[in-house]
């Protein structure tokens, strides 16, 4: 087991274009950490130059203490799990798991014996003799998991792992890797798009943009307190509201509406700034009672959430979203109140927190 | 309702007679070997195995057979593994000037045939003392048919995920050890292919061999093919039934071996 | 130690094998060298013997001398060399852009919606007259189409009708229409396929006709299709060498295709410098077309 450093790691492709800038990131001994973005934010590219698959064109990899920044990506003592599995199509799954030990020269019968023990803690044991074409997409995931388990790596990589299965069992696959990486203990970075599964999985996590690291911090650092609006938009099932406001004397003058500002950010404006307010819907309660500093407005759409519902008011023209428990839903045109809870509400001055 | 029926008609019409364009002139060659004394006129055959005696008797009926499958394995395995390791390395590193490699290669196998080229290659081989060469046309052949395989190995490979190779990499596998553990493997079906593809177009060539083998010993079925028909006097028609069949047959085999196997994989040039 | 260090050696980018750039030359190298020799070269030779007055046999042999376009010249001015180029222009359209095409194009339009056996008997017999050696086929005409004896005399109640004497061009050309029709019908086929139902659905909602179904919904699509296979196809036949399996040119070069012309001139008539210059002419035209053919296929992808 091993920790993981970049210090200033850069990869430009061909071309010129900037995949990776000047990162640097530490990843603790037996971190669960996730890279999250959208598509082209550059976190398979990071994933796969940790790995070795790409050469970095400047900065370090560090790994445990060593220095692997121009190493082989089969002599980093990492493993990785690929978005497709990579399981060789023409090996049955005791040969895929014991594949990284016979590369190792380990003798047939031990790595044999290592796959056996390995596939049986997966549950894979009644499909030893299959072929990857045979299996389930579930049972394909598992596979792939066993085979970076057998390598006893210093780190594991995962690419994705989750996005090949449906809905239902990603749910379930994501417990079952989570629950899986604290008992191996083994540092392992992920990389995903679903910012569900980041929260839901991660102890820790980046959130990545252009390729660039737009926050690092645990999954409830990063949801209540995106670091810009970026990650405010980006992260949450339902969207943060942000909304063009101005400081107003002791109040902050956001869509119309007269808010408090938050005790966080006091003493830290100016009067007349231009500001974002950024709240997320399930930081605010519902009233259909006027309320001091509250978005006041005429409820117009609303959504089923399951549990709970998602009403849009219309506050002077400008959208704002509150989540409702379930059993309070107010009826369509009607007048209501979204009052933000202290200590929730943020402000952004230039994209980013104040 | 008439329409319909009239259109049933038509379609059954048109049908029968494609079947009859596309069926009688190979009838012959289904009964003329098993009829005793064939004429050119189709006959129902009386079940006859004699006429593979005159085969036998022949003195270079079987050997021009084992001449086409010399040539014809050869180039096949020449072309495999040439093309297979040219095809790997286009398909995986990017280098410079790949592109335009491709492009020339694709341009090549396109312009010079056999026909277009067929002066020079004598004299090339002339010059090099590769006339009489059964090796020496294996290089030419395999020369001819380098671009195509080339080409169409680097599509199939090019359409075999990289993750298979990243990670056995990822694992310590060497270069070697990838290309011997995952790649060949993978692109087998793609290599028998290509091997088949090979072998179906040297079996059936005909220029190449009768420009270049002037000793009879050494020619293929193709050429003693023509010979048999061509040579003076009247041609011996049980011989040439039946050596006509035993040179036809290994075609339809693979034929029906790949279509069976792989499916007709489309190649666009399968067969030139 | 772990300082931003450079690594200006990009030794595996873009390499999923790690096998770096100097063993994938290594790799390219052999098959490039049998290339080189034995079909680039040869290409660029038959130019430079073009210009010569090479010949198979006698002094010219021994010493050819550079004769710059005479050759060209005596091509273009030649009798035999019209005459065949005229005879190659009817063989391609007659057999390949006529024959193959439409045939190809109608069986698989007729066939385009079956499944089970009669599909499989009529594609399996078209393929089968595809991937038969030629001199078997050849042979299998001459004997179908033999003035005395023939199959096809007998059937038509014509016995004495010379085919290959008399109509020595109408053989060679539904010959060919029967041997290489299989291309296109596989082609055809599978870009039948590719036409999405929905639009033949809609248009038969609309009330349209086999003819208009055929006219607004499937030619629009297929084109790219028919384009290709034209080109790929007349390059075929351009080069094809199998027509001297069945006359060897004659009677009289009256079938002499261009093909059949340089290897009765060149190689039979030993005046190799005149037959160098007749292939470069085939091989300029190979490429004209084959040039077509690469930016019709780039501009598809």
């Amino acid at each position: 087991m091993a920790a993981i450093e970049l210090k200033g790691l850069t990869k430009v492709y061909p071309g010129g274009v900037k995949a990776l800038d000047s990162l640097d990131l530490e990843i603790p001994d037996g971190e669960f950490f996730a890279l999250l973005g959208p598509s082209g934010c550059g976190k398979t590219t990071l994933l796969r130059t940790i790995a070795g698959l790409e050469t970095a064109t400047g900065g370090a990899i560090v790994i445990g203490d060593r220095d692997v920044t121009g190493v082989q990506p089969g002599a980093r003592d990492v493993a990785m799990v690929f978005q497709d599995y990579a399981l060789f199509p023409h090996m049955d799954v005791t040969d895929n798991i014991a594949y990284p030990l016979r590369i190792k020269k380990v003798a047939k019968a031990a790595r044999a014996e290592k796959a056996r023990e390995v596939g049986e803690r997966l549950g894979l044991a009644h499909l030893m003799d299959r072929r990857p074409g045979q299996l389930s997409g579930g049972q394909q995931q598992r596979v792939a998991l066993a085979r970076v388990m057998a390598t006893q790596a210093q780190a594991f990589l995962f690419d994705e792992p989750l996005s090949n299965l449906d809905a239902r069992l990603r749910l379930e696959a994501r417990t079952f890797l989570k629950k899986l990486q604290r008992e191996l203990g083994v540092t392992t970075v992920f990389v995903t798009h679903d910012q569900a599964e980041a929260l839901a999985m991660a102890d820790r996590m980046a959130v990545m943009e252009n390729g660039l690291i737009r926050q690092i911090g645990t999954p409830a650092e990063v949801f209540q307190r995106p670091a810009n609006t970026f990650v405010a938009s980006f992260i949450g099932s339902t969207p943060m509201n942000l909304l063009d406001g101005q400081v107003r004397g002791e109040r902050l003058e956001v869509a119309g509406c007269k808010l408090p500002v938050p005790s966080s950010v006091e003493g830290r404006l100016s009067e007349g700034e231009q500001i974002v307010y950024g709240v997320r819907p399930e930081y605010m309660t519902y009233s259909a009672e006027p309320v001091e500093g509250a978005f006041g407005g005429r409820v117009s759409i609303m959504e089923n959430l399951g549990a709970a519902h998602l009403v849009t008011l219309e506050v002077n023209d400008t959208l704002v979203q509150v989540v409702v428990p379930e059993g309070s839903e107010p009826p369509l045109g009607a007048e209501g109140f979204a009052v933000p809870k202290d200590g929730r509400a943020l402000v952004y001055r230039d994209g980013n927190v104040v | 309702m008439t329409r319909h029926i009239v259109g049933r008609i038509g379609f059954y019409t048109l049908i029968a007679l494609l079947m009859a364009f596309f069926t009688v002139p190979l009838l012959w060659l289904a009964a003329a070997p098993f009829t005793s004394d064939p004429t050119y006129e189709v006959s129902l055959p009386d079940f006859t195995f004699t006429n593979f005696q005159a085969i036998l008797e022949h003195p270079y009926a079987l050997g021009s057979l084992y001449n086409s499958l010399l040539l014809a394995v050869g180039t096949a395995v020449l072309v495999v593994l040439l093309a297979a390791l040219a095809a790997y390395a286009l398909s995986r590193v990017r280098m410079p000037g790949r592109d335009a490699l491709l492009y020339a290669l694709l341009l090549l196998s396109s312009i010079i045939t056999g026909t277009a080229a067929m002066v020079p290659l004598f004299q090339l081989a002339v010059e090099l003392n590769l006339i009489d060469s059964q090796l020496g046309l294996i290089l030419i052949l395999t020369g001819g048919l380098l671009p195509a395989a080339i080409f169409m190995l680097k599509d199939f490979m090019d359409s075999t995920p990289k993750s298979y190779e990243e990670s056995a990499r990822v694992f310590g596998a060497s270069p070697l050890q990838i290309v011997g553990h995952v790649v060949v493997p993978l692109v087998r079906p793609g290599l028998a292919t290509i091997g088949v593809w090979a072998i179906a177009n040297v079996w059936g060539n005909f220029l190449m061999p009768y420009l270049l083998l002037s000793d009879i010993e050494k020619q293929p079925g193709a050429v003693i093919m023509f010979t048999l028909y061509t040579e003076g006097g009247q041609a011996n028609l049980p011989l040439l039934s039946t050596f006509g069949l035993l040179y036809s047959v290994p075609v339809v085999l693979m034929y029906l071996f790949v279509s069976k196997k792989y499916g007709f994989r489309f190649h666009g040039g399968i067969k030139r | 130690m772990a300082q931003a260090t450079s690594h200006p050696k990009a030794r595996y980018s873009a390499d999923a094998a790690g096998l770096g750039t100097p063993r994938a030359a290594a790799f390219i190298a052999p098959a490039m060298a049998l290339i080189a020799v034995f079909l680039v070269f040869p290409a660029l030779w038959v130019i430079y013997l073009g210009l010569t007055n090479y010949r198979l046999t006698g002094l010219a042999a021994a010493e050819p001398q550079f004769v710059g376009l005479d050759n060209f010249v005596k091509a273009v001015s030649d009798e035999g060399f019209w005459n065949s180029a005229w005879l190659t222009v009817q063989f391609v359209l007659g057999s390949a852009v006529i024959g193959q095409v439409v045939l190809g194009f109608t069986i698989a339009w007729l066939l385009r919606d079956r499944q089970g056996p009669l599909k499989r008997v009529v594609e399996g017999l078209v393929i089968l007259a595809w991937i038969l050696p030629g001199a078997v086929v050849s042979f299998l005409w001459i004997a179908l189409l033999d003035r005395d004896g023939g199959t096809l005399n007998a059937l038509l109640g014509i016995p004495g009708f010379a085919w290959l004497l008399d109509h020595p061009m109408l053989s060679i050309i539904i010959f060919n229409t029967w041997r290489g029709t299989a291309f296109s019908m596989m082609l055809y086929g599978a870009a039948l396929g590719n036409v999405p139902p929905s639009h033949l659905e809609s248009a038969r909602l609309a009330g349209a006709s086999g003819w208009q179904q055929l006219r607004d919904v499937v030619f629009p699509h297929i084109r790219g299709h028919i384009l290709t296979n034209l080109l790929l196809i007349s390059l075929w036949t351009f080069n094809d060498f199998t027509p001297f399996l069945l006359t060897a040119g004659g009677p009289d070069h009256k079938s002499e295709v261009l093909a059949v012309h340089v290897y009765n001139v060149a190689l039979r008539g030993g005046e190799l410098g005149f037959g160098a210059a007749v292939s470069t002419i085939i091989l300029l035209i190979n490429l004209v077309v084959a040039v077509f053919y690469l930016r019709l296929l780039r501009r598809k992808s």
